[in-house]
């Protein structure tokens, strides 16, 4: 149990007596911190993409709700809010209404085994890494869900895309993550990060830690070339993990529509909606974790600690949404096949060969 | 079973629930079977520029075949016309090709002077080719810039919009409007060129060459672009000449035509500019990408026009652009075909007058409408995401193609 865990408990004892209720509320305010972050995150997200969009494009972007218009996101919210909430009269309704809290809990549920700083730690499994890859593919479920429940061709062409592409991406993405496991030895996030402690060069992307005996020290700069290879991969899959052009086949605006979400309304749009910036946050902060240092300082030990491991990690995820945003707004998109052809023929042989890599490296300097 | 299930399925009589079916002890599994799925794009869609209903038949994502289904925009100006007289038909023309109503005019005047055996001024012919560049350029740029995101790249279109600005700005400086403009009148113009324009004009050759570079590193030559659109809905070269293709569509299939040269009017003759056509350097003649790689060439062609006009432009002439126009506007009996060159391609009118104030029939004949029906044979065998990018490299205005 975690020291900010400890300080909850003992603050809301105070007002329960039953230890066990205790327990239990203690827990679900705990497991609410990082739907709290989300929420405020999803603020700031769609904020940043409404502006970096603007800049982006020589426009001001939104400038009339409050100061530069950074209130515009809470207007959305709340227009979003009061919007109908319509269903198709032929949809399949139980699976209509229930695939925007799928994706919704897919994106919350990987955010638990995150490491937002040395102090907080939603659950710390020794299969950190494991489970958010799965978490993260819940997502896909929704998709489908919606897709086949909308009873909407756009949407059922949107999901199948969706399950395609998640067959395509995934392997990679999980190549990548065992090129770093294999060299950390562990999938703990938690543990992962604390190897790379010391400033950046000692981060996975340099190479890994090169202070620490057992892990070969210096020579490790000959891991360099194969993690920049992981690292490359797991960028380029996070962006299709989230449906993020260059990968957004399953939303293809000029095609579909909005793809799955096309019969989606009010809440149940914005939850999906909250539900991607949700997981372009949680793509990125696993890239930072596995090849930069997590919540560790870029400067060793000036800086870091476990307020401002926090701001670090905040602040590498977010870098992470600003490219993706970056890209959003740069590039056209892929052909759903191409997607394919991309992932099978160019990512999964470069994936292997940095696993092999990384393997017989790991091996030989240890 | 989910409704759904159960009208896709409707034909495999072990699934359909209405019908009492005894099920053996061991049934023997069949083949799962597929169908073709109609898909209706449109009218209401983001890429079917307009009011266009697209009635596409697949087979998983790859199209079968294509229907289109014009009309929605329909407005009757062949009929109108007939009640109208001449120079009231001017308005009209606008709304055909709104997005180059400055091109649409020039066609419309240049066949009624034809009729009428009118020369209009030298500085009128000049102020009339500057704008009908100018308009090819804002054409393009949205032609370029639906285009790019037709395929998924939503920047260009901003950047490309920018530019239109500027264009557009001199236009309304010049004569009150920004798009629907009834400008250039028979025989002369409605206004005369704004002083500011000319320079105006110079500024914006420096911004828009640059401009057209951004675009190119943007857009044109990003790798992914050029996968998406290379070798996408090749338009066989002899089929494009008897399909009636015509403008940039002809022109990427590598056939040099384009009426400004071929046939000139106006003062096209003075200006030096080349012809420019698909090659095979990205892609093969005829595919998406060389119908917008062939546009992109036209806006450099159309800038150097542009700087030849400000080199020669008759500054000194005070010559009142109205002087020519007739006080009673009424053509002898007789007939004419007259087309020019707009930036979809040959737009022709064909005038039957029978001496009286207003035309006995006008019949256009409309570029986009016959680049259109190209669509069907371009697009079967492709995907549904290559169905839209040919649609959007065909560059249609849903306004001319239903008149």
């Amino acid at each position: 149990m975690t020291a900010i865990y400890q300080a909850l408990y003992e603050f809301i004892s105070r007002f329960f007596s039953p230890s066990i209720i205790t327990l239990v509320v203690t827990t679900l305010v705990y497991a609410a911190i990082p739907l709290v972050f989300i929420l405020v995150y999803g603020l700031v997200a769609i904020l940043g993409e409404m502006k970096i969009s603007a800049w982006l494009q020589d426009r001001l972007g939104p400038m009339r709700t409050g100061p530069k218009g950074i209130l515009q996101p809470i207007a959305d919210i709340l227009k979003l809010l009061q919007k109908e909430d319509t269903t198709p009269r032929a949809a399949d309704r139980p699976l209509y209404r229930l695939a925007p809290w799928v994706a919704f809990i897919g994106s919350y549920a990987a955010f638990a085994a995150l490491p937002f700083s040395v102090a907080y730690i939603g659950a710390r499994l020794n299969t950190g890494i494991f489970y958010i890859l799965s978490m993260g593919s819940l997502v896909v479920v929704s998709i489908l869900l919606a897709g086949w429940g909308s009873d909407n061709k756009y949407s059922m062409i949107g999901a199948m895309r969706s399950v395609a592409q998640i067959i395509s991406y995934e392997i990679p993405v999980a190549l990548a993550v065992i090129t770093v496991v294999v060299i950390a030895g562990s999938m703990d996030l938690q543990t992962i990060t604390d190897l790379q402690a010391g400033g950046i060069n000692n981060w996975f992307l340099l190479g890994g830690p090169k202070h620490l005996e057992g892990f070969g020290g210096s020579t490790n700069f000959v891991l360099v070339p194969v993690m920049l290879v992981a690292f490359a991969i797991y960028f380029i899959g996070s962006l299709a993990e989230t449906n993020r052009v260059p990968f957004d086949v399953p939303e293809a605006e000029s095609e579909l529509v909005a793809g799955y979400h096309t019969e989606y309304s009010g809440m149940k749009f914005a939850l999906f909606f909250l539900s991607e910036y949700a997981s372009m946050f949680a793509v990125g902060s696993v890239a930072s974790i596995l090849f930069l240092g997590g919540w560790q300082s870029p400067l060793g030990d000036t800086m870091n600690g476990p307020a401002m491991g926090f701001l670090w990690f905040i602040l590498k995820g977010l870098s992470f949404v600003f490219a993706q945003i970056w890209i959003r707004w740069t590039l056209p998109r892929f052909r759903v096949d191409q997607v394919m052809r991309i992932c099978w023929k160019v990512l999964i042989p470069f994936g292997l060969t940095a696993v092999a890599a990384a393997s017989v490296i790991a091996v030989a300097i240890q | 079973m989910p409704e759904i299930l159960e009208r896709n399925i409707h034909s495999h009589s072990l699934l359909h629930a209405s019908a009492p079916v005894h099920l053996p002890d061991r049934v023997e599994p069949k083949r799962l079977h597929t169908e073709e799925m109609v898909l209706n794009i449109g009218p209401q869609h983001p890429s079917t520029h307009g009011v266009l209903r697209l009635e596409v038949v697949l087979d998983g994502e790859v199209v079968v075949d294509v229907i289109p289904h014009i009309g929605y925009l329909h407005r009757c100006f062949e009929k109108h016309a007939e009640n109208l007289t001449y120079p009231q038909v001017l308005p009209y023309v606008d709304r055909m090709d709104y997005i180059a109503a400055m091109s649409g005019e020039h066609g419309y005047v240049t066949a009624v002077e034809r009729l009428l055996y009118i020369e209009v001024p030298e500085k009128v012919e000049y102020i009339r080719v500057l704008f009908a560049e100018l308009q090819r350029i804002a054409s393009h740029l949205i032609a370029i810039g639906t285009f790019g995101m037709d395929s998924g790249a939503f920047t260009p279109f901003l950047y490309c919009f920018r530019d239109r600005e500027t264009i557009l700005e001199m236009f309304e400086k010049t004569c009150g409007a920004r798009f629907l403009y009834n400008y250039m009148w028979v025989g002369g113009l409605s206004h005369d060129l704004h002083p500011d324009v000319l320079p105006m004009c110079r500024d914006f050759l420096k911004k828009s060459r640059a401009t057209h570079q951004e675009i190119n590193d943007l857009l044109t030559f990003n790798h992914i672009f050029v996968e998406r659109t290379a070798g996408i809905g090749v338009l066989d070269r002899e089929v494009a000449i008897n399909g009636g293709a015509s403008g940039p569509m002809l022109r990427s299939c590598g056939v040099k035509w384009d009426i400004r040269k071929d046939d000139p009017y106006s003062i096209y003759d003075r200006f030096e500019w080349e012809v420019a056509i698909g090659s095979s350097d990205r892609g093969e003649p005829g595919d998406s990408f060389n119908r917008h790689w062939v546009r992109m060439q036209e806006w450099e062609q159309s800038l150097n026009i542009i700087e030849q006009i400000l080199e020669q432009f008759p500054r000194q002439d005070a010559t009142d652009v109205q002087s020519a126009i007739p006080k009673r506007l009424k053509p002898p009996e007789g007939e004419i075909y007259s087309r020019t060159e707009t930036p979809r391609g040959e737009l022709g009118y064909y005038i039957v007058s029978n001496g009286d104030v207003k035309p006995w029939r006008v019949k256009v004949r409309s570029p986009a409408f016959s680049n259109l029906s190209l669509l069907p044979l371009l697009s079967r065998g492709y995907l549904v995401a290559d169905l839209i990018v040919i649609l959007g490299s065909i560059d249609i205005v849903l306004g001319e193609v239903d008149r």
